[in-house]
């Protein structure tokens, strides 16, 4: 099967070391542009679970032991931003999906 | 038809009850491999399973139900453990090893667990049961108070112990006009002597909260102003909507009656040390269990008596439950109150003293052995700080210090003389909830867990009811430096640096970026506590524009976005009004804007006015509207000036010695632009009456008859603290020569989010040091730090004003990238005329109807 690609929004759109919320049908992301790490970009659900708000694009970007994740602006909780995966709380995960940059353009994957 | 159908020939342990100490008894024996031993089922009467019922009292303040859910049922079923809600088993066929259901169904067991805990027990006056009476213990109950609250607005409390006084609490939270009705001569008469009692009767009092105590029902009967009339035993009455029945708890052993278990004379299942009732195959545990003649009505020896009877049916030995120490210390309705031990004096030939102070409400006890070296008991009421140590004194038997009664006097410098940890024995218990030892972090420490974090994840230390934090902290700080380990005062992982440091070194170097600070004297890519730490900083020293392209990234949601964030993830805006005078235009337009966008407006204990519920996407619009209007941000989201509140002074005030207004007015302009370790916060007062609460701020100013009294590093808070006398008689010149000092000096060398009283306590030598250095000059920095704020205060700009100027920062406010359109998650509903925040139940029900 292959992978169908939406375009979200320009490269230019995005904020360096920083994250912005985006809608992908119906559902909100937070997609933060992080030009040191490998990824570049990464999309991660909006929704802090633990906070219950849709509040994790304003947080800030961490780099502990060498992965990077995004500590929600509300109780602090970190969310690996490949993984998903609450730091604090082996029981919560997030959803997360694949996102590339191609010419100027961020393109998420969708199911 | 016979639920018991396993295929395995392992014997079948049933558990009835799945309360705290229920679903603790599962959680034990699975930790230990019981799975592997037995096929175990758990049976619970509610429709939930175990909740914490200790934290009940947060359902009625913003938890649900899976908030205080303590499992669910992830963990049953990867152990194979079966459970079933809403099924009340009715019998016991003890010959037979055999329960029925209320459902009529049978089981076979081998091994049998009563946890069934306890009920609320109603005094059976007439009237107990009319409408809008409850009691206090499950969900359930809860929900129907909850809507039964909403509809009227008197409710009373029958009974003044622990589990009353906290539903008074809750009472009161739900808005209702609260008294409380004590059988007993005082309140909390297990816990407390009869002065301690009258000290928490007043200060409960003085929380318009009317308590009647020796006060006997005789009935309840129609009311004329509300729904029930209380008629007293000595021809008073009240009238109350709700009665809430707290007037202590009853084993719930009518299973174990039923069955023919061995009682006690008013109840409660008899067991031996390892928990076994007086038939072998059954064990008791909990508040309905009966040992040496007691019933532990707390949650923590009902852990003990799990993990004793788990020990027992693993074969392990020397583990048998010995009785549990009933100390408690709670914050019932905002008051502290402690007891400890042998609270009444009932040992033989022991001493007491006593330490009261009828104008801080504070009452304080200890007694101790004949010969005066240990404690045998305490009583504490209004401050709390004092019964750690002397609770690690009763437990340890550590003997007493020569004088003794320091131990409940206030000190001079405020805080309590402290039990250094180095004192505890190995086996002091750190955290009663999960019955750890300092012998226990020691073995965690050495084992490699090297920070507070890691301990509480080996030894779940502080995870329960987290009153030992501190205390767990000081125990691992001391284990770490007696292993030779250096306690780190590294910011984080990418900075082996103090916030001191980096301020220097951004200061000495030059340095303008967090990318140049890291490239320089850091590694990897930073986190979420060094970089606003650095943000901070680089905007105290250069006082540069924080949603600059390159501090954008550094930025706590709060500054970036230059406004607070709320729960739900809009914001509140606070504009700044300097020294609280406004104008009637400016209030105009501070109305019409919170109309326009239907902002929830409050007045803030700072003199300021707050207005909440603004999206992301509103926030520029609605200060366009204020700048307009001639407002500049209140940095009320920023380490920075928040307020300076005051009064009018000799202004308008008869009293006024001097123009309190003026000065608050100035300052407030003066420092506005100053980024800060901690926010801070002054007041002026116009005269020594003090309206303007000036002492309880970093910088409190008190007008004289020979001009100002400059306070300083005082907070309110988590830990308030009174601010310190720092110099008299100043005049206006001096005063603001002097502030500049202090503060600067506190930028430039305080940690990260230390508060001013938590910096000048770190300082060698205190407030006396800190004198000779801003008065005489003792290090020479005086025009360095006068210039330093000279340029921050050269340099303000508003941040709203250069942000509504700036196409791409205004980029950064828009709600999504891709969508025009608001968070569908944020809901309102209406309260008091006003909008705030929907909670997660109305938001289905809304979700539901809608």
């Amino acid at each position: 099967m292959t992978t169908r690609w939406t375009v979200l929004c320009e490269q230019a759109d995005l904020i360096e070391g920083a994250g912005i919320a985006a809608m992908l049908d119906g559902q909100q992301l937070a997609l933060f542009y992080v030009p040191e790490s490998e990824q570049k970009v990464f999309a991660i659900s909006n929704w802090d679970p633990i906070g219950k708000a849709n509040v994790l694009s304003r947080g800030l970007l961490a780099n502990l032991k060498d992965q990077w994740s995004v500590a929600s602006p509300l109780y602090k909780q970190h969310y690996e931003l490949l993984s998903g995966q609450c730091l604090e709380e082996e029981g919560v995960q997030i959803p997360t999906w694949s996102v590339k940059l191609e010419t100027g353009k961020v393109l998420v994957a969708c199911e | 038809m016979s639920m018991h159908t396993q295929t395995t020939h392992k014997p079948h342990l049933v558990v009835v009850g799945n309360g705290m100490v229920g679903h603790h008894f599962v959680e034990q024996l699975l930790a230990q491999g019981g799975q592997h031993t037995f096929d175990i089922s758990v049976f619970g009467e509610e429709p939930h399973l175990a909740y914490d019922r200790v934290h009940l009292s947060e359902y009625f303040t913003g938890k649900v139900a899976a908030d205080l859910a303590m499992t669910d049922g992830r963990l049953y079923d990867e152990n194979g453990v079966r459970y079933f809600t809403n099924s009340q088993v009715v019998g016991i066929d003890r010959d037979a090893k055999q329960l029925t259901l209320a459902s009529g169904k049978t089981l076979g067991y081998d091994k049998l667990i009563l946890a069934t805990g306890s009920y609320p027990f109603v005094p059976p006056m007439p009237g107990h049961d009319r409408d809008n009476t409850f009691v206090y213990r499950t969900l359930e109950d809860l929900d129907a108070i909850r809507d039964c609250a909403k509809k009227v607005t008197r409710g009373t409390v029958v009974g003044g112990g622990l589990l009353g006084l906290e539903a008074a609490n809750a009472l009161k939270n739900l808005g209702l006009e609260t008294s409380v009705v004590e059988f007993a001569p005082r309140l909390m008469p297990v816990q407390l002597d009869e002065a301690g009692g009258q000290v928490l009767k007043e200060m409960i009092e003085g929380l318009d909260v009317a308590v009647y105590t020796a006060t006997a029902t005789q009935e309840i009967v129609d009311g004329d102003a509300a729904f029930h009339r209380m008629n007293f035993a000595d021809d008073q009455f009240i009238e109350t909507d709700l009665i809430l029945f707290s007037a202590g708890i009853r084993p719930q052993d009518a299973l174990a009656r039923q069955s023919g278990l061995e009682l006690g004379e008013r109840g409660g299942i008899c067991i031996n040390n390892d928990c076994q009732t007086s038939d072998n195959s059954i064990y008791a545990i909990g508040e309905c269990a009966l040992w040496n003649g007691r019933i532990y009505g707390l949650v923590a020896p009902g852990y003990s008596m799990a993990k004793a009877a788990v020990a027992h049916l693993l074969g392990e030995t020397g583990k048998a439950f010995m009785g549990a120490d009933m100390s408690t210390k709670l914050k019932l309705l905002g008051c502290d109150v402690g007891s400890i031990g042998d609270a009444h004096a009932q040992t033989q030939g022991c001493k007491v003293f006593v330490y009261q102070d009828e104008l801080t409400q504070s009452y304080r006890k200890m007694v101790v052995s004949e010969d005066g070296k240990k404690l045998l008991g305490a009583v504490l009421v209004g401050d709390n700080s004092y019964y750690d140590t002397l609770l690690q004194y009763y437990l340890n038997g550590i003997d007493l210090p020569d004088k003794a009664s320091s131990l409940i006097l206030p000190s001079m410098d405020g805080a309590p003389a402290a039990l250094g940890v180095d004192a505890l024995p190995a086996t002091a218990s750190i955290c009663s909830c999960h019955n750890v030892t300092k012998q226990d972090i020691n073995d965690a420490v050495c084992a490699g867990a090297l920070s507070v974090g890691d301990v509480k994840g080996v030894t779940k230390a502080a995870t329960g009811c987290g009153g030992c934090a501190a205390l767990l902290k000081k125990v691992v700080d001391n284990e770490l430096l007696a292993l030779g380990v250096e306690v780190s005062t590294d910011i984080c992982e990418h900075f082996a640096y103090t916030r001191q440091d980096l301020y220097n070194l951004i200061k000495v170097e030059g340095i303008q970026t967090f990318a140049e600070l890291l490239s320089k004297h850091g590694k990897g890519h930073g986190c979420e506590i060094c970089k606003p730490a650095v943000g901070s900083i680089l905007a105290s020293v250069w006082n540069d524009y924080v949603l600059k392209k390159e501090h954008i990234g550094l930025q706590d949601t709060n500054d970036r976005f230059l406004a607070n964030m709320q729960k739900d993830g809009t914001y509140s805006i606070v504009p700044r009004i300097p020294g609280g005078e406004i104008t009637p235009e400016k209030l105009i337009v501070l109305g019409q804007v919170a109309k326009d966008y239907s902002l929830y407006t409050k007045i803030t204990g700072g003199q300021r006015i707050d207005l909440f519920g603004a999206t992301l996407s509103q926030l520029p619009e609605i200060w366009e509207k204020l700048v307009a209007a001639g407002f500049e941000t209140g940095q009320a989201y920023g380490k920075s000036l928040r307020t300076v509140k005051s009064c009018v002074g000799s202004t308008w005030c008869r009293f006024g010695v001097n123009d309190s207004m003026t000065m608050a007015i100035d300052l407030e302009n003066r420092y506005k632009g100053l980024r800060s370790p901690h926010k801070i916060k002054f007041a002026v007062s116009g005269c020594t009456r003090e309206c303007a609460e000036a002492q309880s701020k970093d910088i409190g100013v008190i007008a004289t008859e020979g001009g100002w009294n400059l306070y300083v590093c005082g907070n309110g808070g988590m830990k308030p603290r009174h601010a310190d006398l720092f110099a008299t008689d100043l005049d206006d010149e001096t005063l603001v020569k002097y502030i500049d000092r202090v503060l600067m000096f506190y930028t430039k060398t305080a940690d990260r989010l230390q508060r001013t009283s938590v910096w000048m306590e770190s300082l060698d030598g205190g407030l006396e040091y800190l004198k000779e250095v801003v008065i005489e000059d003792k290090l020479g920095l005086c025009a360095e730090l006068e210039a330093s704020m000279q340029n921050v205060v050269d340099t303000f700009q508003c941040e709203w004003k250069k942000t509504l100027q700036d196409e791409q920062a205004l980029k950064n406010f828009r709600q999504f990238v891709n969508f025009e359109g608001e968070d569908s998650n944020v809901v309102f509903v209406e309260e008091r005329n006003q909008l705030r925040p929907a909670t997660e139940d109305e938001k289905q029900l809304i979700a539901k109807v809608g």
